[in-house]
């Protein structure tokens, strides 16, 4: 088959040809932009937390007013969920991993006169059960020892920074840009003026919110807190198909406890990270029904222009029927022209696609658009203009050629 | 001779119904994506109260150390308590106040409490912000002296606590605390709720106002950003003298002309305080009305933004389509045409008569790309973000979707109306 008579017959519809090749190509830059877009967010969506997600239960409380005595309630509180059928765990802590809620982050530095912080991470308040409960893994040091803990209240009531005792469990990421390539555990690093000794690294534990920064750069302090200071309360159950249960038999154990409060909020650990990513499933969405339409959109295009020039060339193919082509031939001269057409618009979307996201590496911050999705695009228009030709195509290869002999 | 044109749009949407089907489905998909973008986007970038948005300004210092100084940089978006104190009893503006926000426990009689937001502010936030008042009013500098009592509502509030009516004089329990109702507000729904950016801008009124002092002296707890530097544990970061910037001040001057004095005033004190030693850095004040304000703090979603543009793209694509389309069509009536022309018509004539049946399209795409932008703000409602409920289509959108529709499939048409023009009669009609 040759390409030159393709070629020649498509001079003779320029415009039309033209058209095609425009709408191919910004397809092609937006579809291609749109994926990128949608793997990101996949990628976001997807994030481990570092903790085990299935099991945890979230329960928030708060008294009215000032709480008198709320560590020795908050130790009640506990003790009285632990009892709950079906808890392996609870625990206080100040935050979570992707907590729409509040995050808190501190800098941290390696000495303790420096005037910028080294690198800032999660601040996460741990008490004895927390790293079990939460289903954190240490892949080198130690856990907290009983005394390396502090209640709240006593961390409150010190003057200033002094009398601070000092450990710190930090995640395998944060050490690894504390100390590149060295052993961690037993160094030094500075919290303000406080020296705290790293005594763990923790395989992995996410950030409250990612956009704070790096996003598993977090560490634990042995501070216990109570309901009443911004803690909140972890269970973690055994089974994660009886959580509502748990969830429901652990708020009455709470109000149990102490009628005069308010449940905040109560839920199961992955509603919490459901919440979070909510806006970027909405994306993923969105983007995936744009991209599906505008490719049917294209290929209805595509067809109609295809059926506009079949029965444009009706007496030319009947002619070159009568004169010996096959009906394979025919078909393929619809299939190659449509080849070079796509062919044409990719190449023009490929560089319409970098500009496009050169404008939104700008405005939106996001990386470049990696070069893997150039051929997952190609490999798309392509499929999507041969089946859009199809049916104009077989039917110009229906043509008969007594239609050559039909008098004009 | 346009009623006649209508009259051959239609014949000729009659013999090719797949191909106007077609062209009309992917208009109104184009304008139907690109109307409920927008229109979320309008609803988002809106200006809270354009009566005096551009004689309300948001005042910043930058009472920061010299640690992590960049000159030029952006001072804190909230200022500390004690220049808010300052400013505001030096009382340079118009009208001032400083506010933050609060999460407290309402406890109705006869129901079970719950938590809700609520605004510590001082009492010329009411005038300055137009806030309409439906019963009572707000409170006095002297009720701010005072650490007085006291506390406006929303209508909301009013409802849900008091059953709605007159309820001031009635007594409302805040964290355990008896206030004084003196005002209840009119409806009224500020979006976003530009005064303190820190939170989502997009939720409803705060539930409850009372004055900043009285709020500090129950010890009300408080929400929203705050930043303390230098050895700061241990300290109350609520106290007066507190190195902490947590609180919003806004100015209202009587003239958007007034800006270049105020902020010359506001170097000024900057300038006494780094005499005083509170201030160390070079003085860098910043003072933006409502709109920069909200520019500069980027209340539309990234998200949001991103969709206008993919919208518009994809209207871009259906518009190229519509081109593709209209031209096969015109191309293949070259005999209609060519009759026509050997009959008299002019150039001109067939040219409008081209234009007619795309305008005709736009009209249909129009109509269905209407419903389309319906569902599609339908949809966005379902959603749980706070500005969800807002996302309605008001007559200058409605107005906007059939303009945008017809001049978009207008432009559409022009290249095939005018290459329609360029059918030889003569040749066309040897041809048949």
């Amino acid at each position: 088959m040759h390409v030159h008579p393709i070629v020649s017959s498509l001079r003779r519809h320029r415009t039309a040809a033209l058209l095609i090749v425009l709408e191919i190509a910004l397809t092609c830059a937006i579809v291609c932009n749109a994926l990128f877009l949608i793997g990101e967010r996949i990628d976001a969506v997807r994030r481990p937390s570092g903790i085990a997600e299935r099991e945890l239960l979230q329960i928030r409380l708060s008294g009215i007013g000032p709480q008198t005595d709320a560590g020795a309630r908050t130790r009640e509180d506990l003790a009285a969920l632990r009892a709950v059928p079906g808890v392996v765990g609870a625990t206080v802590t100040n935050q979570l991993p992707f907590y729409r809620f509040s995050s808190s982050n501190s800098g941290v530095s390696l000495t303790a006169d420096q005037a910028q912080p080294t690198l800032h991470a999660a601040r996460y308040h741990a008490d004895e059960t927390t790293i079990a409960t939460l289903g954190i893994r240490l892949v080198a040091g130690r856990d907290f020892l009983p005394d390396e803990y502090m209640d709240v209240a006593e961390v409150e009531a010190l003057d200033g920074s002094e009398g601070m005792r000092g450990a710190t469990i930090v995640t395998a990421s944060m050490a690894e840009r504390l100390f590149p390539g060295e052993q961690a555990v037993g160094r030094t690093v500075y919290f303000g003026p406080i020296p705290l000794t790293i005594v763990g690294i923790a395989e992995s534990l996410a950030r409250p919110s990612p956009s704070d920064g790096e996003g598993t750069f977090s560490f634990l302090l042995p501070i216990r807190l109570h309901y009443n200071n911004g803690g909140t309360y972890l269970i973690r159950v055994s089974d994660p198909a009886r959580r509502d249960a748990v969830l429901a038999a652990a708020v009455a154990a709470l109000e149990a406890v102490d009628p005069d409060r308010l449940i905040l909020a109560h839920s199961a650990y992955e509603a919490i990270r459901a919440d979070y990513f909510r806006n970027d499933r909405e994306m993923i969405g969105l983007l995936s029904t744009v991209s599906i339409v505008l490719l049917v959109v294209t290929a209805f295009g595509i067809v109609g222009l295809a059926s506009f020039w079949v029965q444009q060339r009706t007496r030319q193919i009947g002619v070159r029927r009568a004169l010996g082509a096959t009906r394979a031939q025919i078909l393929r001269h619809f299939q190659i022209e449509n080849f070079l057409l796509t062919s044409t618009g990719i190449v023009l979307g490929m560089a319409l696609a970098y500009a496009l996201n050169q404008l939104m590496m700008g405005r939106y911050e996001l990386p470049r658009l990696p070069l893997a999705y150039l051929p997952v695009c190609t490999v798309l228009l392509w499929a999507l203009g041969q089946a859009a030709v199809l049916w104009p195509a077989l039917r110009a290869a229906a043509i008969s050629p007594a239609i050559a002999t039909r008098a004009a | 001779m346009f009623g006649y044109y209508c009259n051959l749009a239609v014949r000729s949407f009659r013999r090719n119904r797949m191909l106007t089907a077609l062209m009309v489905l992917a208009i109104a998909l184009g304008i139907g994506a690109s109307m409920t973008t927008l229109t979320v986007f309008h609803v988002l970038s809106g200006d809270p109260i354009p009566a005096k948005s551009d004689r309300l300004f948001h005042v910043q210092l930058d009472p920061e150390p010299m640690t992590g100084y960049t000159a030029g940089g952006e001072p804190s978006r909230n200022m500390t308590r004690f220049d808010s104190e300052t400013l505001l009893h030096e009382a340079r503006g118009k009208r001032q106040a400083f506010m933050s926000g609060g999460f407290v426990a309402l406890e109705p009689e006869g129901a079970s409490p719950y938590f809700t937001d609520a605004r510590y502010t001082t009492g010329e936030f009411f005038p300055m912000f137009d806030a309409p008042l439906a019963f009572g009013r707000g409170w006095s500098a002297q009720d701010d002296a005072d650490a007085a009592r006291v506390a406006v509502i929303s209508a909301e509030t009013n409802q849900k606590v008091f059953g709605g009516g007159d309820s001031t004089g009635k007594t409302l329990r805040i964290d355990g605390n008896a206030f004084q109702v003196i005002g209840v507000l009119a409806p009224w729904r500020p979006t976003p709720r530009f005064w303190d950016l820190n939170l989502d801008g997009f939720e409803p009124l705060e539930s409850v106002f009372v004055p900043f002092s009285a709020a500090m002296d129950a010890k009300l707890s408080r929400m929203g950003s705050m930043s303390c530097w230098g050895d700061s544990s241990g300290i109350d970061s609520n106290a007066r003298n507190a190195p902490c910037a947590w609180l919003q001040y806004w100015v209202e001057l009587d003239s958007p002309g007034d800006a270049a004095a105020y902020r010359d005033y506001l170097l000024a004190y900057s300038e006494q305080q780094r005499q005083a030693g509170r201030f160390v850095r070079p003085a860098n004040v910043r003072l933006r009305d409502v709109r920069a304000h909200l520019d500069y703090a980027r209340i539309v979603p990234g998200d949001v933004r991103l969709q206008v543009w993919l919208a518009f793209g994809f209207l871009l694509v259906c518009l190229v389509n519509t081109v593709g389309l209209l031209l096969a069509k015109s191309l293949r009536r070259a005999s209609e045409i060519g009759v026509r022309r050997s009959l008299g018509a002019s150039r001109k004539a067939i040219f409008a008569q081209f234009l007619v049946e795309a305008g005709t399209i736009g009209v249909a795409g129009g109509i269905a790309g209407l419903a389309v932008a319906l569902c599609g703000l339908w949809a966005v409602r379902q959603a749980p973000s706070a500005y969800a409920e807002l996302a309605r289509l008001d007559p200058t959108m409605l107005l906007t979707t059939f303009v945008l529709s017809i001049v978009a499939t207008l432009l559409a048409g022009l290249l095939p109306a005018w290459r329609a023009t360029q059918v030889m009669p003569a040749i066309q009609l040897k041809s048949n």
